[in-house]
């Protein structure tokens, strides 16, 4: 098995990503309507879908996170248009830098992009927002770094911390954002941003994953 | 859900193709962003530029208010939702003379970054930005997170205010100070007594029992700060301006603008009495009313409820509230 993927014709990482936030629209609207207008399934499904007929079958990784980054900022506004277009457009310039893609450098994107959106929304952990399943899910891909794992074993670890991050989301009061005028009342239900969060960095490493065993 | 539509996912789309078309008088959209509503005043003389932007389904507000010795430009967002960076930005270039764009929007944490990453664009172009963000809803947090607030129908007072010192030949600097004065002298609070359904959505996100109000509810259903039984318009004025006063920023022989909005579907006629209810309560405290608006100003969807904004005046405000202005919304 690689540790390695390279960017060249790897756009179809980011296609899964966006056929993943497709099928689960409905669900992250119902979930965002427990706490919030109950639109966000709707909205990421719109932008999401815009970015799809932007992105050229072939092209780069890179390129297509670049394309889906811009899309969602220009286009789509809300809170999640500039949250995710800073997100996938923090991601795609750290990880163009270089041909191939090692699971170093996948921090150094994965940090940029947690960095990016502090830097926009302010938000932090126990927030109950997506830095709540972001924030774990470096944390646990670090650690595995550190623990000399593959790349392969990195994004198994990410994944996990993405999930139980996003599971912690539900026992949280909502401190930013439309849920914080909840205040106790947002308590018992999982934070629709934190869902999209995880979905997103659970599609990736699994596409990731697949693109090293082959 | 009863409505009158095409697509529930196009309305806004829909909605600004009828308001361009009734409305060519006053304003026109950008030629290449549509969700871009510009002043046809916009540039008869060189001044400040004055833009808003919010998300739809408050109608008249945001775009009712473009127009001239108002807003410039105004950025139109999907429903509830905040406007694009891109259309923040397009508004921005659109209304630029050189002295600069005051871009005087609502605290909401979309609108917050969408707005933010304009500027940065805006900068690249050398436009000087600067902003003044609404928090008049004394409901949406306590006093000493008064940043938190958000705003409601007291933007109203900024957008007028804000348009009209941009009128009489204000620097930047100035028009900014001007309108977060308005805004710092300004108080609302709002009462909820039915839902509002997005279209796309097909139901309401939340409920109020029948015989109950929502009281500190906000511009999207937002939940206030207590659930009451309905009573009388006497006991509502007396509620609602209780809860304004206790924020200690009026005394006793004030001088004052009020708005009263309706949220949707409250009849008129029960925004006037609620109206006569609040001006025998400001008298008793010897509160003046200079000047009172009522109507739907600042409205969600088809909600039932309405809000009271009241603005401490002086003399500056006065004149700026004074100066007529050409707008859909507000005359």
């Amino acid at each position: 098995m690689k540790d390695y993927i390279y960017d060249n014709n790897n756009s179809w990482i980011v296609l899964d990503i966006i056929e993943q936030i497709h099928l689960n629209s409905s669900y992250l609207s119902e979930i965002d309507g427990a706490t919030g207008d109950g639109d966000h399934g709707v909205n990421m499904d719109k932008g999401f879908m815009l970015a799809k007929e932007k992105i050229p079958l072939d092209s780069n990784f890179t390129e297509a996170l670049k394309i889906l980054g811009r899309t969602l900022v220009m286009d789509i506004g809300g809170s999640m248009g500039p949250i995710y277009g800073t997100f996938f457009s923090k991601l795609s310039r750290t990880l163009k830098s270089k041909e191939e893609i090692d699971k170093y450098l996948f921090l150094d994107a994965l940090k940029n992009a947690n960095q990016g959106l502090l830097d926009l929304a302010g938000a932090k952990v126990g927030d109950k927002t997506l830095i709540d399943t972001l924030y774990p899910a470096i944390l646990s891909y670090e650690n595995a770094i550190n623990n000399n794992l593959t790349f392969y074993q990195c994004l198994y670890e990410m994944k996990q911390g993405a999930k139980s991050g996003m599971e912690s989301t539900k026992d949280m009061v909502a401190k930013i954002g439309r849920a914080s005028r909840l205040g106790e009342r947002s308590k018992g239900y999982l934070d629709a941003g934190a869902t999209s969060c995880f979905i997103i960095l659970d599609t990736m490493a699994n596409s990731i994953q697949k693109e090293l065993a082959k | 859900m009863q409505r009158i539509i095409n697509n529930p996912n196009l309305v806004v789309e829909d909605m600004l193709k009828g308001y361009e078309k009734s409305h060519s008088d006053i304003i026109h959209s950008d030629e290449n962003n549509p969700r871009v509503i510009i002043s046809n005043s916009v540039k008869e003389k060189k001044k400040v530029g004055i833009i808003t932007g919010g998300g739809s389904g408050h109608e008249p507000a945001f775009l009712g208010y473009c127009g001239r010795n108002m807003v410039d430009a105004v950025a139109v967002g999907e429903i509830f939702s905040s406007p694009t960076a891109k259309s923040f930005y397009d508004c921005i270039r659109a209304v630029d003379q050189g002295m600069g764009v005051a871009c005087l929007y609502g605290n909401y944490a979309g609108d917050n970054m969408n707005v933010k990453m304009a500027i940065e664009l805006a900068e690249d172009d050398e436009i000087e930005v600067k902003t003044v963000v609404a928090n008049d809803d004394v409901a949406s947090a306590p006093k000493n997170e008064i940043d938190k607030r958000r705003g409601v129908a007291g933007e109203i007072f900024m957008w007028k205010v804000g348009g009209a010192k941009s009128n009489m030949g204000a620097t930047l600097d100035e028009v900014i100070k001007t309108t977060q004065k308005a805004i710092n002298n300004t108080r609302s609070i709002g009462v909820g007594l039915s839902p509002c359904t997005i279209p796309a959505n097909g139901k309401p996100n939340f409920m109020i029992e029948p015989g109950t109000m929502e009281f500190g509810i906000g511009h999207h259903g937002e939940p206030g700060i207590s659930v009451k039984k309905l009573s009388t318009a006497k006991d509502i004025a007396s509620n609602m301006v209780e809860i304004i006063y206790n924020d200690s920023l009026f005394e006793n022989g004030d001088e004052v603008s009020v708005l009263i909005s309706g949220l949707g579907s409250t009849p008129l006629m029960e925004q006037y009495i609620l109206f006569d209810e609040v001006a025998k309560i400001l008298e008793e405290k010897n509160i003046t009313i200079y000047k009172a608006y009522i109507g739907n100003y600042f409205t969600s969807l088809e909600m039932n409820g309405l809000t009271l904004t009241i603005m401490k005046l002086d003399e500056e405000l006065k004149e700026c509230l004074d100066m007529p202005v050409d707008t859909v919304g507000f005359k």
